[in-house]
């Protein structure tokens, strides 16, 4: 008995040194969060390249450390990996962010590997230009790769400067010979080209000047470096198999994102001008509205409708299926204490008979899992466009993913 | 003639100013209740709090949401907060920086972690519900005297505190309600009570504030807040944790770079 009293107070000594230690609210802590998931996509029509499947799964893994200083300076570390079993491109590690913050009085440093975004409209992220994209996670080009970078803040009454030094490349990832939603050949990463002899070292620079006032959001930036959409060169890979492989170019781009809000409306619109990709220098720009409804049929939903053009001077030639395209979107919110939403989107060629359907639903289950639906199918794709390789590809992803 | 003149001003004041002293009409009696209000809750300078929003529906079952808050008093205009979601943990890093104004919209950014993307957002659907739960945004945001008119009901006891009873009706578009009764202690100026009544005039919600706790010597602030909607059965119960004034914050506090770093 005594024995196991004083385990017993053990226990409870060295609980009560957890709780202390683990518990109380201290400013400046250490956090652990992040989520694990797994997923399963389906294609309903069988595939039209060999080595390709109807079906694969994967599991997923993305942990975030966060601390804080004192100071109010932070570091944060986010790994991601991903298991496929169809696509071995698409089973990869990446670190997502390995970052510093220092915060001063009257500036930020951001040193480490870190994702930035620019940009205001749905259907596409024009202007967003610093992280490569992680296409093998999904084709909505929605997922970054962490990029190297050194940026400096400094926000003023009159608006942010940032300025950014990239010193590594980042190259965009592809679909291998396994994976759907992709091109007949496939692009060969064992044999990209780079316009610079430094290739991957090459410095990039940007400079980005963003201010809100009243009711109107601006971003104005210009980007010199690596483009981070390659052209691409058919060829053949050591096997003898036409692949395509992708050459990355210098690039000049400046870009103006904006955004203005009048009552229920937001008005939204991101150009850019780039030279330095292909013979021509082109525009490009897209922009639309998004009213919000709340509280229709009198519940508690709310209701958004989503309307924008994508317009890029390339036509044809443009590296992007949205050339001359209108979307128009539908998206619902039950605000449920389950979080239920959905969004549903048309994205129609204005010169072809070429559309675009896409469906996401996600409710959380419980307090920690999330599922989430996507369907994807790319109709009446004419030949010459840019997605009619893909026109097989109907897609429909299911996924459930535990956060932590 | 001097005396005329005195009596014909003091009978002007009367006939065409009767807010003057004698008879102060119940609207002005309303109006002048909520400025004391306010003025009793200036110059708190700033606070951090944190929140748990616990959602029920009318089976009963819960569901909960924990948000860090962060507020800036701004001289002359609305104040300006910020707030920081941690749970549940699919939405953990979301965060809301809102920007009040006494008169005109409000304006408001979210920050979406997945994407690291600030998003300007239209602050038009007032009525639109607050992270699923029975607050609307309306009721959250700072309630600043010029966002209503007033009218005074009647004085009355309602827990055992002596209160007025004032009627306020939404001065903005788009609001969820066509009037609100409010029940606020003489003493100390607490809400203890909101009876919320929609569009079309009928009993919607019912908030009552408990467990007030003095910060500053000064301020009194609810501990818990209760919502309960009428039509739906549904109810949301706000707990606050961990006020703490006076952190030196500022404006720099509440830009869209700290936004981007908010935890």
């Amino acid at each position: 008995m005594p024995v196991f009293t004083s385990t017993f107070k053990n226990v409870l000594l060295g609980s009560t040194i957890f709780w202390f230690l683990f518990t109380t609210s201290i400013p400046h802590a250490h956090e652990f969060s992040g989520f694990v998931g797994a997923d399963t996509r389906l294609f309903p029509n069988s595939a039209l390249y060999s080595g390709q499947e109807d079906h694969s799964s994967s599991f997923v893994i993305q942990p975030e450390y966060y601390h804080e200083f004192e100071s109010g300076s932070s570091f944060t570390f986010v790994p991601f990996y991903r298991l496929d079993s169809a696509d071995k491109q698409r089973t990869h590690f990446d670190i997502r962010e390995f970052s510093f913050l220092w915060l001063q009085n009257n500036f930020e440093l951001r040193l480490g590997v870190r994702k930035v975004f620019w940009g205001t409209t749905e259907v596409l992220h024009l202007v967003d230009i610093i992280n490569q994209t992680d296409l093998v996670e999904n084709v909505d080009t929605e997922d970054k790769l962490g990029q190297p970078m050194l940026n400096i803040s400094f926000s003023r009454n009159w608006g942010v400067w940032d300025l950014y030094w990239l010193p590594y490349f980042r190259e965009k990832t592809f679909i291998g010979t396994g994976g759907r939603l992709r091109s007949s050949a496939i692009v060969e990463t064992d044999l990209t080209q780079y316009e610079s002899s430094a290739k991957k070292w090459h410095s990039d620079w940007a400079l980005r000047y963003s201010h809100s006032f009243s009711d109107w959001d601006i971003g104005l930036s210009q980007f010199i470096g690596t483009s981070r959409d390659p052209s691409f060169i058919d060829g053949k890979n050591s096997d003898g198999t036409i692949v395509k492989i992708p050459r990355y170019e210098q690039i000049r781009q400046t870009s103006l994102d904006l955004s203005f809000v009048s009552g229920q409306w937001l008005w939204k619109g991101e150009s850019l001008y780039r030279s330095g990709q292909g013979n021509d220098d082109y525009f490009a720009w897209t922009g639309g509205f998004e009213y919000t409804l709340a509280r229709i049929w009198d519940s508690q939903m709310d209701l958004g409708v989503i309307g924008e053009w994508m317009f890029d001077t390339r036509g044809d030639n443009a590296n992007t299926p949205f050339e001359n395209d209108l979307a128009g979107g539908l998206r619902f919110s039950l605000n449920d204490a389950a979080s239920t939403e959905a969004l549903f989107s048309w994205t129609q060629d204005i010169n072809s008979q070429a559309r675009y359907l896409f469906l996401e639903a996600r409710r959380r289950i419980g307090e920690n899992l999330l599922l989430t639906t996507e369907f994807r199918a790319f109709l009446n794709q004419p030949s010459e466009d840019f997605l009619f390789e893909q026109r097989a590809d109907e897609i429909i992803n299911i996924e459930l993913a535990y956060y932590f | 003639m001097k005396l005329i003149v005195c009596i014909s001003t003091l009978l002007s004041l009367i006939i065409f100013n009767p807010s003057s002293g004698f008879s102060e009409s119940s609207e002005e009696k309303g109006l002048a209740i909520a400025q004391e209000d306010d003025k009793r809750d200036n110059g708190f300078k700033d606070f951090t709090a944190s929140m748990v929003m616990v959602l029920k529906n009318r089976q009963g079952e819960e569901s909960s949401r924990n948000i860090k808050n962060k507020t800036l008093e701004v001289e002359n205009d609305g104040d300006k907060s910020l707030s920081i979601f941690e749970r549940p943990r699919d939405v953990k890093g979301t965060a809301l920086l809102n920007y009040t104004h006494k008169t005109g919209s409000d304006d408001q950014w979210l920050y979406l972690p997945a994407l690291k993307r600030v998003k300007r957002i239209s602050s038009a659907n007032k009525s639109g519900s607050f992270m699923g739960s029975e607050f609307a945004f309306e009721d959250i945001t700072s309630q600043e005297v010029e966002k209503y008119t007033y009218k005074w009901i009647r004085d009355e006891e309602y827990q055992n505190e002596k209160c007025f009873v004032f009627e306020r009706y939404p001065a903005y578009k788009n609001s969820g309600y066509t009037r609100q009764v409010v029940w606020l202690d003489k003493k100390n100026y607490k809400v203890v009570r909101i009876e919320f009544y929609d569009r079309k005039n009928t009993s919607l919600k019912t908030l009552t504030q408990s467990n007030f706790k003095q910060y500053l010597g000064k301020y009194w602030y609810p501990g818990t807040m209760y919502m309960e909607n009428h039509q739906t059965g549904k109810s949301t119960l706000i707990t606050w944790k961990n006020y703490k004034f006076n952190n030196g914050l500022g404006e720099k506090d509440f830009n869209k770079n700290s936004l981007k770093r908010a935890r």
